[in-house]
């Protein structure tokens, strides 16, 4: 069972995309050599930002609703598991329904859908989770709301997502500046409006 | 005669690099480990705490150390994966004869006959020429035993000046410069201290990849409302988001310090009574800054004005800050007067010796610390001792129990042995722990220097690009094959725990010269049971010196979670925060916090020099080098353990597109970097993340991808340093076929 006061928490502006969520996730007995966490650069040529992904085990998950084969099953502490392999069709429609894009079918070359289920292995037995013990910046953080109070006072954290029509609350929960934080994160208008300073061009001798 | 095998592909058929992926014991979900051996990762000088998973004396996993205070689980990328050098296809497990009749260049031999034909060599080398003709290069991922005794066997064992080690790679500017200032070399405060600091300063470190734990100590730091300032001529991940961010113009980094202490002076925010009471020099460096004007600094800096007098305003209002700096100001041909420059600015402001007021250098090497202390530098002897004062050498000669005259003179620093290769002044070298062939600057006059050797042997745990040169390699051991002492980036003395034995022939490191030493007829203080007897003498060469481990023991390390020096006594639980206000040292003897006979800092007057070799018409372009995060140093270890190839495979060059329209190169094209040197062909990555002026390669590969085939050999004058972060370059684009041929 896990510890019900120990939360997850996800804070991209720390990330320095070094890769040690992906490098530890694949040390999993469960998917030996196969990461369930994605990082990717942002926009490489603009930026070296990166943004990690795990899954958010969402309060009502998108990729148990649309699951033909009933298949994706959510533990009654709220971890949403990797498709049950013997149900698993193989059809992708939980990776084509994600929101944040987490389920992968042929992950570990056995055409079934994997993905990340909060080392269950790991926090049911009271351990922290991979990708957040080792996180060298602690963008992937595990722990309960006193300890992240203590810890990211200019932090705000929030679980409800925005995506277009969609409303998404989450067990993982996103942290964000106080300063401008609003709940729940509009994703799909955010994206909209993206704009990058050019933080190189402003720093040098005119 | 000490030349590479003619057949590289057979050499590498045989001895890798081969990619290691887990496989067998490390992915059987069912095994329990038969041991789970709690040490450190074998890379950086962070020395992350890690609990190693063995199985049939093999290591074959890993669980994070939650315990150690340092890093409390976390880990990079390559501590993760640094198990997958367990039962490598690649690890050499005899020793290596060269013969010319195998295609590999090498057949395998029994160790015996390999240690005895070495010793033979060396000793007919020192019949003919002198023991002088004889060279050790030894490195500082050693443990410090083992550091101390690649000292001790130059010294008396061979009787030759000649011992360098690849920490003058590292950090030995920073090192000289905290010399001249503090008059001890150490980081003066523990990481904790980063946190409480109102201002983080980080000039010339690409933390989130070179340092990557020390990346939550400084949002941390942010998170309690600390503003970071990072200097660099890269965007580098820990820049991105940082409050104020300086492109500065690599090597440049003197000028601007220069400029901000000039902000400092001219609006009132220095510490007149910190200055006044804990220091000397400040006058004419003063008049030295006077003439720093912002408009002077931003236009030799290559800076935006506006930033520079912000971050003087930062930095001067400031009431705790932490100041870090790493290679990127240290690699110049004026490398102790950029950090000079740096520790100027501290000194100024009155923010050190007390908590959340701190400076330190941020230590590259697993025992950068450690292994710069005890005597494997060319001028130095155990306690950080000067091998040229006569007290401590007649100090060391009492511990050694040998006669003053019996230990030999300073010797040379590494790129100077390799000059004295070259023309012939050393004809035997013994390697340990070091890669030259890869890590130094201008590499091509290195490889040529060393085919010149009448003999060489290298102790090796797999055959690094400076091995293939060597007569004879003989097989060491990897870091959880023995125990020993390390010294981490903050002073804190830890312990490596040896979680296997090393397979087949191959043995501890320490051994292999103590072996050499018997063969050589000079067994006289070179026969040690083991590193725990080591370590006690190592207690005793260093009482009473600067860096004093006097104090210290196995059993304090394991009880108090590592024990920073000095530690003078054993009831002393050591010395976490230096130049704390009333602390006590030999060499002030209570006149005050710093190392000298005053008690008193230096601030250090240099006037800013440019680099050796500036752009012109004909080499245009700055070509600074550095590391990625999944690799490092000279990669003999990293490049191969698969999955962290997998996440950087080769060396890119980094272009901002302003540069590369102008030179037609495109992203993902080959193009060619040449300098004075030599060149490389690479591919282009094109990134706004750099300055437009500037060319960015990593250097952790060998060969034709090496970067250092292009880079200077110019050093500093005092600390030796190479100047990796710049010399002139220019780009050529070339097309696929032309990228493709360059490598066949």
């Amino acid at each position: 069972m896990l510890d019900p006061t120990m939360e997850f928490f996800l804070d991209p502006s720390r990330c320095i995309g070094c890769q040690a969520c992906v490098q530890g996730c694949s040390e999993c007995d469960t998917h030996k050599g196969t990461a369930m966490i994605h990082l990717e650069y942002v926009d490489r040529f603009e930026s070296p930002q990166t943004a990690p992904v795990v899954c958010m085990h969402c309060d009502n998950p998108t990729c148990a609703e649309v699951c033909p084969a009933d298949a994706i099953k959510k533990t009654p502490d709220g971890v949403v598991q990797s498709a049950r392999k013997e149900r698993c069709i193989a059809c992708d429609n939980c990776g084509l329904a994600c929101p944040f894009g987490v389920p992968k079918v042929e992950v570990t070359g056995i055409e079934l859908m994997m993905k990340c289920d909060l080392c269950y292995d790991r926090t049911s037995i009271g351990k922290k989770p991979m990708c957040a013990s080792v996180c060298p910046s602690q963008a992937l953080f595990f722990g309960t709301a006193q300890e992240l109070k203590t810890l990211r006072p200019q932090s705000q954290a929030i679980n409800e997502f925005q995506f277009g029509d969609q409303t998404i609350s989450t067990k993982v929960q996103m942290l964000v500046p106080k300063t401008d934080g609003t709940n729940p994160i509009d994703v799909t208008g955010a994206m909209a409006s993206m704009s990058v300073d050019d933080m190189m061009m402003d720093g040098l001798y005119e | 005669m000490a030349t590479t095998p003619i057949n590289e592909q057979a050499f590498s058929e045989k001895y890798g690099p081969t990619l290691q992926y887990s496989t067998g014991a490390s992915i059987d979900p069912g095994l329990s480990p038969d041991a789970s051996v709690d040490t450190h990762c074998c890379f950086c000088g962070q020395q992350c705490g890690i609990t190693l998973n063995v199985k049939d004396n093999h290591v074959i996993g890993f669980e994070p150390r939650y315990d150690f205070p340092f890093n409390k689980g976390k880990l990079c990328p390559k501590g993760i994966k640094r198990y997958l050098q367990g039962g490598h296809p690649d690890r050499l497990t005899t020793a290596l004869m060269k013969d010319a009749t195998e295609p590999s260049g090498f057949r395998q031999a029994s160790y015996d006959e390999a240690i005895r034909e070495a010793a033979q060599r060396i000793h007919a080398v020192q019949e003919q020429y002198g023991p002088e003709a004889v060279g050790v290069l030894s490195g500082a991922s050693l443990t410090t035993e083992k550091a101390y005794l690649m000292g001790k066997f130059a010294r008396l064992g061979l009787q030759t000046p000649y011992i360098d080690y690849n920490g003058r790679l590292c950090m030995v500017s920073a090192a000289a410069a905290n010399k001249k200032a503090f008059g001890i070399d150490r980081a003066a405060n523990p990481w904790s201290d980063i946190v409480g600091a109102d201002v983080v300063w980080i000039s010339g470190a690409n933390v989130a990849e070179c340092a990557p734990i020390t990346t939550d100590y400084v949002w941390q730091a942010r998170e309690m409302g600390a503003k970071i300032i990072v200097v660099d001529p890269r965007i580098t991940p820990i820049a991105r988001t940082c409050d104020l961010y300086l492109p500065i113009k690599p090597g440049r980094d003197s000028a601007l310090f220069h400029g901000v202490l000039h902000l400092m002076i001219e609006k009132g925010l220095i510490d007149e009574e910190y200055i006044e009471q804990n220091t000397v020099g400040f006058e004419a460096l003063a008049k030295l800054v006077h003439a720093w004007t912002p408009a002077r600094t931003a236009e030799v800096t290559g800076l935006n004005e506006k930033k520079i007098h912000e971050a003087a305003d930062l930095w001067g209002y400031a009431s705790t800050s932490f100041l870090l700096h790493a290679r990127g100001i240290e690699h110049h041909s004026h490398g102790v007067e950029n950090c000079s420059g740096a520790i100027n600015m501290v000194l100024a402001s009155g923010r050190i010796g007390r908590k959340n007021c701190g400076y330190a250098t941020i230590t590259g090497q697993a025992n950068g610390q450690g292994g710069r202390e005890h005597g494997q530098k060319c001028d130095q002897l155990p306690g950080a001792r000067d091998i040229s004062n006569p007290e401590h050498r007649a100090f060391i000669a009492d511990v050694w129990d040998v006669n003053v005259n019996d230990i030999p003179g300073p010797g040379v620093d590494c790129y100077e042995m390799m000059r004295k290769i070259d023309k012939g002044e050393i004809k035997a070298l013994i390697t340990l722990c070091f890669n030259p062939k890869v890590s130094l600057p201008d590499n091509t006059f290195v490889g040529q220097a060393l085919d010149k050797l009448d003999f060489m042997t290298s102790i090796d745990f797999f055959a690094s690009e400076t091995a293939q040169h060597a007569d004879i390699i003989l097989p060491g051991s990897l870091q959880e094959e023995d125990e020993g002492v390390v010294t981490q980036i903050e002073g804190r003395v830890i312990k490596i725990n040896k979680a296997v034995e090393a397979p087949g022939e191959a043995r501890e490191d320490w051994k292999i010269i103590q072996d050499l030493a018997r063969l050589l007829g000079r067994e006289k203080g070179l026969a040690f049971e083991g590193p725990a007897e080591i370590f006690e003498e190592l207690r005793r060469a260093s009482a009473g010196g600067i860096s004093d481990y006097s104090g210290i023991t196995y059993e304090k390390i394991d009880k108090q979670g590592g024990v920073f020096w000095p530690c003078r006594s054993e009831d002393d639980p050591g010395t976490e925060r230096l130049f704390e206000d009333g602390s006590w040292n030999p060499i002030a003897d209570g006149a005050g916090p710093f190392y000298f006979p005053d008690g008193k800092a230096r601030f250090i007057c240099a006037e800013y020099r440019e680099p050796t070799e500036i752009t012109d018409e004909d080499y245009p372009i700055i070509l600074t080098s550095g590391r990625v995060v999944s690799q490092f140093l000279s990669g003999t270890q990293t490049r191969r353990i698969g999955p962290l190839v997998d996440q950087y495979p080769e060396p890119l060059i980094e272009i901002h597109p302003r540069l590369a329209e102008k030179f037609s190169v495109e992203d993902g094209q080959w193009a060619r970097v040449e300098t004075r040197r030599g060149s490389v062909t690479l591919r282009v990555q094109v990134v706004k993340t750099i300055r437009p002026d500037t060319l960015f390669v990593p250097y952790h590969w060998g060969g034709k991808k090496s970067i250092n085939q292009c880079t200077i050999s110019a050093q500093d004058p005092v600390s030796k340093i190479p100047e990796y972060k710049v010399c002139a370059c220019r780009i050529f684009p070339l097309t696929e076929e032309e990228g493709q041929a360059a490598h066949a």
